[in-house]
């Protein structure tokens, strides 16, 4: 028996619906595996993982504050990704847009002004545009592989950060704790409801997503970045040119990102400190596939893998399962939604083997 | 002193060595493996659960071998037989590796783990200086010498060598020619998944005898670089990992000295050094395109 595919001789629009879904279902049938393993009821499992957070109005609220950085920094990814560049740095690019928006909070925490939260985001953005553009002036200039160089850079971004914190910006009476001076409260996201926490972030990352789709389905930009992303020999001959294509995706996916870091310092921490997320850059990467890197599909998918890391907290709580599972299952979710892409292109058929000794994988 | 400090620095090269061969034999066959961060945490999460269960570091390290082989077979799988994007699936198992790895190593946080220890050579390890440097050392220290010869000779002196080198610059001749494309490359896979897994082993048998969250610390990406540093080819890796291996030793020392930089700035040389090297080495765009195996990440399927 092996494995044969027969490409379709064209895209396959139910697969590419059914895809993500087949994905889930799969992640879902072996994580109750896992939990089996761990000795744990599947079902029940299953349930405090992906049912509870949506029962409380405060873990809805919770879920829109974990989905909002996650959709933003994926939106901007897919646009690198379908033009075929592969920043893999948003979390670097997060750290540092979080810095550069805090800059004046914590620099001028005097300062009340309405005018502190527009620029600490717009300040955000122009850190994390910039931090991307250094892979990008990278790759135009040096030919340097931008995955290694913004991957790279993300450590050098949280060890900044760390420095920062601990040193020079460090709050004298924080009582020797890590962090910045508390921000005043003008230079805190405002909520968007009355009923709890979730802020603006969330309007943000919507806003973004429709702005991205609306330019990739009906703007010169958009057919631009397919273009160059399927082959960018046909990219030149329309007069495209790749290394602009490097630059714009680069930057908007910095720029989104670093709105991102500093949306969820300003309203979700409300002070800078060494550890500002939990991986949203790289789980960024996986939402933007499992929405097949279109923005409306990323806004579900933004709150499918928010929802993990509620479940995470949930099932460590309720039924004593380590958070770490999260992270399993948003590797396996990525894992699935990758080989179940394959159907969109190819028919994939099982074919018994005739001939001996010709046989592999 | 010198020799104290030699000796930390060759302890910190060989696993980056270790990975980077791997993964150049990986991507001589045309196959861009990005997972290597994420195979050498399951090799030494599972280095480490071997040891501890059997008492015995070399029961681990053959177990480290075999979870980084197995582990990447999934990798083989996905881009292999299924064609699947090897950017987003290499991404894939290095986000599944570190998740992974800390759910099966949370019960050996802080637990003391079992050092693999050095094996002297007769007569040659009582050679001074030298030696204790060289002759003086633990097994995956030898293998890892060893790998640089063996691969050496394996590509540019082997038969099998060539046709894998010919699927990694033309599948499609190489196919035409009946060279079975998917086969070698399923084995160059699971061979760098090996050889990560043993640089993992090596992290937590040796380096650091215990088990940390995430203790790789991007080793498994600096591996790649080192494999476009190396411009593909195995003894250059060796200068690469043990130029790297300086680095972070240099910096350890500078930290432990307090020559007044923060310790921060001094953990980031590595990283820094990484994308200076990147450049150097990629500047030249036409050398970079004479050694990068031409078929690098493309998928490949078969026609009849």
């Amino acid at each position: 028996m092996r494995i044969e595919l027969q490409k379709r001789a064209q895209v396959s629009t139910l697969f590419s619906m059914l895809s993500p879904l087949l994905a889930l279902v799969l992640t879902l049938f072996f994580g109750g595996i896992m939990f089996w393993m761990l000795g744990k009821d599947p079902l029940d499992a299953l349930y405090s993982f992906f049912v509870e957070p949506l029962l409380e109005v405060w873990s809805l609220h919770e879920l829109a504050i974990k989905a909002a950085p996650l959709i933003l920094i994926a939106v901007g990814l897919s646009v690198c990704f379908r033009s075929n560049n592969w920043n893999i740095g948003a979390e670097g690019q997060f750290t540092i847009g979080a810095i550069t928006g805090s800059i004046l909070p914590v620099l001028y925490p005097e300062w009340h002004s309405p005018m502190i939260l527009p620029l600490m985001l717009i300040m955000g953005m122009i850190g994390g545009g910039l931090y991307a553009g250094i892979p990008a002036l990278l790759k135009t200039r040096f030919n340097t592989n931008e995955i290694l160089t913004s991957l790279m850079l993300v450590y050098i971004a949280q060890l900044y950060l760390d420095w920062l914190t601990r040193g020079p910006w460090r709050d004298p009476q924080g009582y020797n704790f890590p962090q910045t001076k508390a921000f005043v409260p003008e230079a805190v996201l405002p909520e968007i409801l009355d009923s709890g926490r979730a802020h603006l972030a969330i309007v943000f990352a919507l806003v973004a997503a429709v702005v991205i789709w609306f330019m990739m389905r009906f703007m010169m930009k958009g057919f631009q970045v397919s273009v160059l992303g399927q082959s960018e020999r046909a990219g030149r001959f329309a007069g495209f040119s790749a290394r602009r294509m490097v630059w714009f995706s680069m930057l908007l996916s910095g720029a989104f990102a670093g709105l991102a870091g500093i949306s969820e310092v300003s309203g979700s921490i409300g002070h800078l400190q060494p550890a500002i997320s939990p991986g949203y850059g790289f789980t960024a990467i996986i939402v933007a596939f499992l929405g097949r890197l279109n923005p409306l599909g990323i806004i579900a998918s933004g709150f499918v893998l928010a929802l993990t890391y509620l479940g995470g907290e949930a099932a460590q709580l309720s039924i004593g399962i380590s958070d770490k599972v999260s992270r399993v299952f948003q590797g396996l979710l990525l894992f699935f939604v990758l080989s179940c892409d394959t159907l969109i292109h190819y028919r994939i058929r099982l074919v018994r083997n005739q001939t001996a000794g010709g046989a592999h994988a | 002193m010198l020799e104290a400090i030699l000796l930390t620095v060759i302890t910190a090269a060989t696993p980056l060595v270790i990975a980077s061969l791997g993964e150049l034999v990986t991507e001589r066959s045309g196959v861009l493996n990005l997972g290597v961060e994420g195979m050498m945490i399951m090799g030494a999460v599972i280095a480490f659960a071997a040891t501890q269960a059997t008492g015995s570091p070399y029961l681990g390290v053959v177990a480290g071998i075999v979870a980084g082989a197995v582990f990447s077979l999934l990798f083989g799988f996905l881009t292999l037989t299924l064609v699947a994007n090897q950017v987003a699936t290499g991404l894939a198992l290095t986000i599944l590796g570190l998740g992974l790895s800390g759910q099966i190593g949370e019960s050996f946080v802080g637990q003391p783990g079992i050092k693999l220890q050095p094996i002297a050579i007769p007569l040659l390890s009582d050679i001074p200086f030298v030696g204790s440097l060289l002759f003086r050392q633990d097994l995956i220290f030898y293998l890892s010498i060893a790998l640089v010869v063996g691969i050496h000779w394996f590509l540019f002196r082997s038969r099998t060598g060539l046709k894998m080198r010919a699927i990694g610059d033309n599948h499609a001749s190489a196919h035409a020619l009946g060279i079975n494309v998917i086969r070698t490359r399923y084995l160059a896979v699971m061979f760098g998944g090996a050889c990560a897994g043993l640089a993992g082993a090596q992290l937590s048998l040796v380096y650091t005898p215990q088990w940390v969250e995430n203790m790789t610390g991007g080793r498994g990406w600096i591996a790649l670089a080192l494999v476009v540093f190396a411009s593909w080819r195995p003894i250059r890796v060796l200068a690469g990992g043990y130029l790297f291996g300086a680095v972070t030793i240099g910096q350890l020392h500078a930290q432990a000295l307090g020559i007044g930089i923060p310790s921060q700035f001094l953990s980031a040389l590595p990283y820094a050094a990484t994308i200076v090297v990147l450049i150097i080495i990629s500047h030249n765009r036409r050398t970079t395109l004479i050694n990068t195996p031409a078929s690098l990440g493309k998928p490949f399927v078969p026609e009849r």
